[in-house]
């Protein structure tokens, strides 16, 4: 059950997507999300999805993989769905006691679902096919820039990066304690809000006990290992752009521009 | 009580580039009262195994019964089986989260449903079995040390009075005392309660002068099913799949190709000695 959590999570693979350079997978996200953003028109969210699917098709990652990231969010989606759908006004369409269902508020409520759903697929995607290791080093050289006004780029990506590196271990561990409770007796799926709640206790305590070690040993480890910061440090394997990245560049270019016409056109 | 483990499977990730079969056609059975080592290198399967025996997975294929009842019936209750069957986790000390030492331990007889009362009974009992001073039961479990610790995650199985107790490398990261001291604390079940003990490990040396079996896990295949001292004979196919016979076996075999007739199949040190005293 925990285990579908996707977000952050790499998928191992050798595909023309995973070996993208990170900045590229990054922006691409990016131009994703903004298309996503751009105006409710039904054919940009048609070009999206032949985009998305034309993707995952290229980075091998099984469809089931990406729509498992999906089932941590059914709640999220729901709510914003049944805010949409309810609370906006409109011609009204439905009305049943108190609620009614406007139009506008139904169609709101369609392109919400499907943005959210699209914006996790989207990133999950970029996640599966990047190392986390590898996104830390596209931000930080792709926001290399920023330093020029004193923010500490390197500093945020290693946050990042560790952030990251957590989320699979992490999750790992909640399983582990899981079962461990589970072997107990603990009871995780039955019972009223307040009940389940209460039984998230004995998962939620040792869980953060265990993140403040693996805090602790790592921040030793580091300084053991000398680290102090970006000052003077080097890269192993500095990215550079290569001609797929290139081409990669161009085909969300030509997709930003078909999404801005199509906006604007229709 | 008896567990039947018939023909089970386990595919991790079915479906998915991270597929790997788990278990491969594992079939056993264990009788009450038996102490039985599981042994294996990492990533043998001997820890998924031990997950399914109390329900927490779900072979892919295959049947376990459980007294005869088989555990994936729909009827069957998996948390009755729980009860029944306590397992401890590797590092077990990471699941502690109450105040105090006493209420952790009580939280699985709460989880059964039992009386405040009965709770805190069996918390006293399990305390007292594995052996930890009475001053710390009020206390913070994390002001423990590290073998104290574990020894309060095993009461916490305890108390729910298992008929089976399964535990998953118990004496991992402890020195030799702590060590010494789980072992003490199993033979004294054995002794006051008479429970059947799985007891998963990766090291020979450390099982083989406990256990009544040794099962042998390689790849997913249960690869031997014997007593200790049939199992070290095979010391060179053990070898073979990065397991290693005790360092006495090693020795009594060197002795013996030296050309003097001492008894190759002497598993502790004791009997070594004997042996070797017998031969000169």
């Amino acid at each position: 059950m925990i285990r579908d959590i996707t977000i952050g999570q790499y998928y191992q693979a050798e595909s023309k997507i995973h070996s993208l350079d990170p900045r590229v997978k990054l922006l691409g996200t990016l131009v994703f999300i903004i298309s996503l953003f751009l105006g409710m028109n039904i054919w940009i969210y048609l070009v999206a999805t032949i985009a998305l699917i034309a993707v995952i098709k290229l980075s091998k990652v099984p469809f089931k993989f990406i729509i498992r990231g999906l089932k941590a969010i059914v709640v999220l989606i729901l709510i914003s769905a049944m805010f949409n759908l309810f609370l906006t006004p409109g011609t009204v369409i439905l009305k049943v006691w108190k609620i009614t269902i406007t139009d506008r508020g139904l169609q709101t409520a369609v392109y919400m679902v499907i943005r959210l759903i699209y914006l996790i697929m989207g990133s999950s995607l970029m996640t599966l096919t990047t190392t986390p290791n590898n996104l830390t080093d596209g931000l930080e050289k792709g926001l290399g820039f920023l330093r020029v006004i004193k923010v500490p780029v390197h500093e945020i990506a290693m946050m990042m990066s560790i952030a990251l590196r957590f989320i699979p271990i992490l999750i790992d561990e909640t399983d582990k304690i899981m079962k461990a409770q589970q072997a107990r007796g603990a009871d995780f799926e039955t019972g009223n809000i307040i009940k389940r709640a209460k039984s998230m206790v004995p998962i939620l305590v040792p869980l953060f006990i265990s993140a403040f070690r693996r805090a602790d040993d790592l921040a030793m480890a580091m300084e053991a290992r000398c680290y102090h910061g970006s000052n003077g440090r080097t890269k192993m394997k500095p990215l550079r752009y290569k001609s797929a990245d290139y081409k990669a560049y161009i085909a969300m270019a030509v997709y930003l521009g078909i999404c801005i016409t199509l906006n604007i056109v229709l | 009580m008896s567990i039947i483990v018939d023909k089970i499977n386990y595919i991790y990730e079915q479906g998915t580039n991270l597929e790997r079969q788990a278990l491969k056609d594992v079939s056993f059975v264990i009788e009450k009262g038996e102490f039985i080592g599981l042994i294996g290198h990492t990533g043998s399967g001997k820890s998924t195994l031990i997950q399914h025996l109390n329900g927490l997975y779900k072979a892919t294929s295959g049947h376990i019964y459980y007294d005869e009842q088989d555990i994936y019936d729909k009827n069957y209750n998996l948390r009755d089986l729980r009860n029944k069957v306590g397992l401890v986790f590797q590092y077990p000390e990471h699941q502690l989260f109450e105040n105090t030492i006493f209420k952790d331990v009580c939280f699985g007889p709460k989880n059964q449903g039992l009386s405040k009362q009965e709770c805190e009974i069996r918390a006293f009992e399990s305390l007292r079995l594995v052996g930890l001073d009475e001053n710390l039961y009020y206390h913070s479990p994390f002001d423990l040390s590290g073998g104290q610790k574990r020894r309060v995650a095993i009461a916490g199985v305890l108390a729910m009075q298992p008929e089976v107790l399964i535990l998953d490398e118990p004496t991992a990261g402890l020195d030799p005392r702590g060590r010494d001291e789980i072992f003490a604390i199993l033979k004294r079940l054995r002794e006051e309660k008479n429970i059947t003990i799985i007891l998963v490990s990766h090291s020979m040396e450390d099982v083989a002068a406990h256990v009544d079996r040794i099962m042998v896990m390689d790849d997913g295949i249960l690869k031997y099913d014997d007593t200790p001292r049939n199992i070290f004979k095979h010391y060179k196919e053990l070898e073979k799949i990065g397991l290693a016979a005790p360092q006495v076996t090693y020795i009594m075999q060197d002795i013996k190709e030296a050309g003097f007739n001492v008894r190759t199949d002497a598993i502790t040190i004791e009997e070594a000695k004997k042996s070797i005293l017998e031969t000169i």
